[in-house]
């Protein structure tokens, strides 16, 4: 072999050479020992964050830019309202922990109680989100009224995409447990699906202090 | 079951479990639907190699059509209109559809086989990831067909791609074709890194990864956060155009800096992920023809993990001359000289590198040395633009042109042709004629140097870019004219490059020429194993001892440095010849129809933007697009990415495997079922039950 020095111990996670492992799911055998779906997620989020914050820097940009004599956002906003739904939304979270705790303990039926409870949680959200859109447009203010309203319904509507998104997800995921199709031996998907559930949450938790309660 | 006659590998003779997915598994393992349905990194790999040249023709032809036009004054091949569309669809064809995408076909091939992994991470992930490239540009180039082709520039600057100055659907098309190819590099993105990170052979530590595996690193993590920007700043100029927002329209208090900002925020990023696979292939390339290792690899590393970083913080001087005030313009002057450093860094370590090695040259060499020459100019002139008083004067001239084709031309596309001499022996079996070779450099050199060299003199006289011609009496003529005829040769170094291509495959099937594993007497995994590589790339995974572990397997140094063949050399050699034997059978990610399905339905749903702005009722075909999309990704989650009982053999061997139902693979197979560990990890998110289950 190689008359090089070799070094040893160079990677702590010993990878797909050793065989053992593979059903242990504490230690994926990969080289990271995060299994690929779940790196792959991480990643994916990385690049969630750069789309928000493009986002954001644009309604930063253009928050109090309105010709005078319209409506921008700050005129409408229904602040008591918006909190509570954003509490029920970072209830979701909450419940979805729930849901991962009890599937990670084999107790599928409330495993599928918890995660129809965030499904709920996250459309009840969606729910007020649409109803405060419809406020805001018959008090005027519209995607075409100004450079404000469109970075507000584009940046909240692009997050309310991704909460949709998310309820699809857990509702395939309970319908997957209730088949049997999804076991608790692969609970680390519900953990996935969690991830991206909670990186919503935390990008809301952004959304709601930069868009509706810094002032102008 | 198909006929045995057709396929080469018979698949057990099992029901297949349609349950798990509302399509039956593919089952053809050669012939048209074996390609539409692959998931073979190394398929997709020649796949966006193929379709990635065939746009490099579209794009050279739209350029010569841009230079005959410029030839002599007052040209008249093409009007205004015209010739807008032929330089925006030259400019964002070479740059999505060409040097992206070429890189990924190089990135794709190799990264599994220099981390000596079976697969990538998500197999049919990179097959989404292929198709939805391919059907990005076919969305492109079909509105030729429908209306003209995009004219807006490839930096497709707001307002003017607003509706207001580009009514027709031209933008539209722009829009929507870059948002699809977008979402291909995105996904690329992820499944490479995951794929670096994670699926790495037995001892291949991070900094044991080959250089050409870190810089495809680096790049997908530009990608991954670059990407991002300019899908947003494509959706917010789409909301304008068909919803009516007012992102970039100025008459009511849109800002068209902020389109320049996310523009170039992805833009300048974006030109180091095109650079830097081509960086990673020279540093391949000069090492094996040196007959030395890399010269300081650590430091090629780091100083592209620099680049990478500092790719995010120079921006702001493509826009010197926005008037964004003398304090940013001065940061981001010292910002670009800055990053000059690593550069200057890396062409160091490459003159380092054959610095007294005894140098082979090859084609591969002599473009890897062209590529590292084109570059430093194109560097110099790079700098010239940090100094933002000059660049003020160059702004929007010829100037500026000479500068990015030295860098994309000389440095993307001179580093590409250098790794496509170099692994074409390993992809395709074949050795490419040198000699033809040779003449492709000194064309592709000569014609280089005379049509973009020119540029710099006359952007210093003064031309402006983008116009479609030019009175007489500018004294731009004769330096146009000399451009012209190069371009001409660069198309002439092309045709031969393909002559080549085509010559050196008629040898080797007249001749029934095969070539051995390892030709170049190479450095890196991909040379262990047989040319062309076999479906299973290792038998088993390789352990890994050393950076370059294949050159340390033949080779050692005495006191003196010098190198020695060590005794097992020639069983080393042989032994990389070695293929799967009858009997034995390796469990590969299986086929799957849904890739191409997901990637059609994205193209379908831009459509219905594109003429949902015309009437709103066209918005239903979105609707159709997304639906099929979400019903597509459910059923791809249901369907495991490695049937059970799939056991694809090597299909080289052309005759029928004794196929083992869900058994461990047998036979000479050393370390029993550990050459079946990574793709049973392998596959889409929250795919299907692990094959490893019944392997075990």
């Amino acid at each position: 072999m190689a008359a090089v020095a070799v070094e040893h111990g160079a990677e702590p996670a010993d990878p797909a050479g050793h065989q053992a492992e593979v059903h242990d799911r504490a230690h994926p055998p990969t080289n990271t020992g995060i299994s690929n779906e779940k790196l792959a997620m991480w990643a994916f989020l990385g690049s969630e964050c750069l789309l928000f914050g493009a986002l954001i820097s644009t309604f930063f940009l253009y928050r109090s830019r309105a010709p005078l004599g319209t409506v921008k956002p700050h005129d409408v906003y229904d602040i008591p309202f918006t909190s509570v739904s954003s509490f029920i939304l970072l209830m979701s979270s909450l419940t979805m922990v729930l849901g991962l705790s009890a599937f990670n303990h084999a107790d599928t039926r409330r495993a599928m109680v918890w995660l129809s409870a965030t499904a709920l949680l996250g459309a009840t959200f969606l729910g007020g989100q649409i109803y405060e859109f419809t406020v805001f447009i018959r008090q005027g203010m519209t995607l075409k009224t100004n450079p404000a309203s469109s970075a507000f319904y584009v940046l909240t509507g692009f997050h309310g995409t991704h909460v949709a998104l998310g309820v699809i997800m857990l509702l395939t995921l309970v319908t997957l447990i209730k088949k049997g199709r999804l076991t608790p031996e692969r609970a680390e998907t519900v953990e996935i699906a969690g991830l991206y559930w909670h990186f919503v949450d935390i990008v809301w938790v952004v959304v709601f202090t930069v868009v509706y309660l810094l002032p102008l | 079951m198909t006929s045995v006659l057709e396929t080469p590998v018979v698949l057990p003779d099992d029901p297949r479990p349609i349950a798990s997915g509302a399509l039956r598994r593919p089952v053809r393992t050669d012939g048209f639907w074996s390609w539409i349905t692959s998931v073979d990194h190394k398929r997709v790999g020649i796949m966006y190699g193929v379709t990635a040249m065939t746009f490099f023709v579209i794009g050279g032809f739209e350029a010569l059509l841009i230079r005959l036009q410029l030839a002599a004054p007052n040209g008249r091949i093409l009007d205004a209109n015209a010739y807008n569309q032929v330089f925006t669809m030259h400019g964002t064809t070479m740059v999505f559809l060409v040097v992206m995408p070429l890189g990924a076909a190089f990135m794709n091939y190799l990264i599994p086989l220099q981390v000596g992994a079976r697969d990538v991470a998500f197999p049919r992930l990179n097959a989404l990831s292929y198709w939805t490239f391919l059907f990005g540009g076919l969305f492109l180039y079909s509105s030729v067909f429908l209306g003209g082709m995009p004219n807006g520039g490839w930096f497709g600057y707001a307002p003017n791609t607003s509706i207001v100055f580009s009514p027709g659907h031209n933008i539209d098309f722009w829009i929507g074709g870059l948002l699809i190819t977008g979402i291909a590099s995105t996904v690329g993105a992820v499944n490479l890194i995951v794929t670096c990170l994670n699926l790495r052979a037995p001892g291949m530590g991070l900094f044991r990864m080959p250089v050409f595996t870190w810089m495809s690193l680096v790049t997908q993590f530009l990608l991954l956060f670059a990407l991002p920007v300019i899908t947003i700043a494509l959706f917010l100029l789409m909301f304008d155009r068909n919803f009516g927002a007012n992102f970039f329209n100025p008459a009511n208090g849109g800002d068209p800096v902020l389109w320049q900002h996310l523009f170039w925020l992805f833009g300048h990023p974006e030109v180091y992920i095109m650079i830097m696979p081509a960086f990673g292939i020279v540093s391949e390339v000069i090492p094996v023809f040196s007959r030395k290792p890399i010269f300081g690899y650590k430091v090629m590393v780091f100083s592209g993990i620099a680049i990478g970083f500092m790719g995010w913080g120079v921006w702001v001087h493509h826009m010197f001359a926005a008037g964004l005030g003398p304090v940013s313009v001065t940061a981001f002057s010292i910002s670009t000289m800055f990053i000059a450093v690593p550069t200057g860094v890396k062409i160091f370590n490459w003159i380092g590198t054959m610095w007294k090695g005894s140098l082979w040259f090859t084609s591969a060499l002599m473009f890897a040395i062209g590529e590292v020459a084109m570059f430093t100019i194109g560097g110099l002139s790079g700098v010239t633009h940090s100094v933002s008083p000059h660049d003020r004067q160059q702004t929007d001239t010829y100037y500026v042109v000479a500068h990015f084709h030295y860098v994309l031309f000389g440095g993307a596309v001179f580093g590409i042709f250098a790794g496509i001499y170099f692994w074409y022996p390993k992809v395709f079996g074949q050795l490419l004629d040198e000699k033809l070779g040779k003449i492709h450099f000194w064309l592709f050199f000569i014609g280089f140097n005379l049509t973009f060299g020119p540029h710099h003199i006359l952007g210093l006289q003064g031309m402006p870019r983008r116009i479609y011609t030019y009175p007489t009496g500018t004294g731009w003529d004769f330096w146009n004219m000399m451009s012209t005829i190069g371009s001409f040769i660069i198309a002439a170094g092309l045709l031969v490059f393909f002559a080549n291509v085509r010559k050196t495959d008629r040898r080797h099937k007249r001749d029934h020429l095969t070539v051995e594993a390892d030709p170049w007497d190479a450095r890196s995994l991909e040379w262990s194993i047989p040319s062309p590589a076999p479906a299973y790339n290792f038998i088993e995974a390789p352990e890994v001892h050393a950076v370059d572990d294949w050159w340390h397997r033949k080779y050692t140094e005495d006191e003196d440095g010098r190198m020695l063949r060590l005794d097992g050399f020639d069983k080393v050699k042989a032994g990389a010849e070695v293929r799967l034997k009858p009997g034995q059978s390796v469990h590969l990610p299986s086929p799957s129809y849904y890739p191409i399905i997901a990637a059609a339905s994205l193209f379908l749903a831009m459509y219905g933007v594109v003429y949902g702005r015309s009437a709103g009722a066209n918005y239903v075909i979105t609707g159709l697009g997304v639906l099929l999309l979400v019903c597509t990704l459910i059923a791809w989650g249901l369907e495991p990415p490695t049937e059970p009982h799939d056991a694809l053999a090597d299909p080289d061997a052309d005759r029928l495997l004794g196929l083992t139902p869900a058994g461990p693979a047998q036979g000479e197979l050393g370390r029993g079922d550990s050459a079946e560990e990574q793709p049973a990890l392998a596959g889409g998110p929250k795919a299907g039950p692990s094959s490893k289950g019944e392997a075990g």
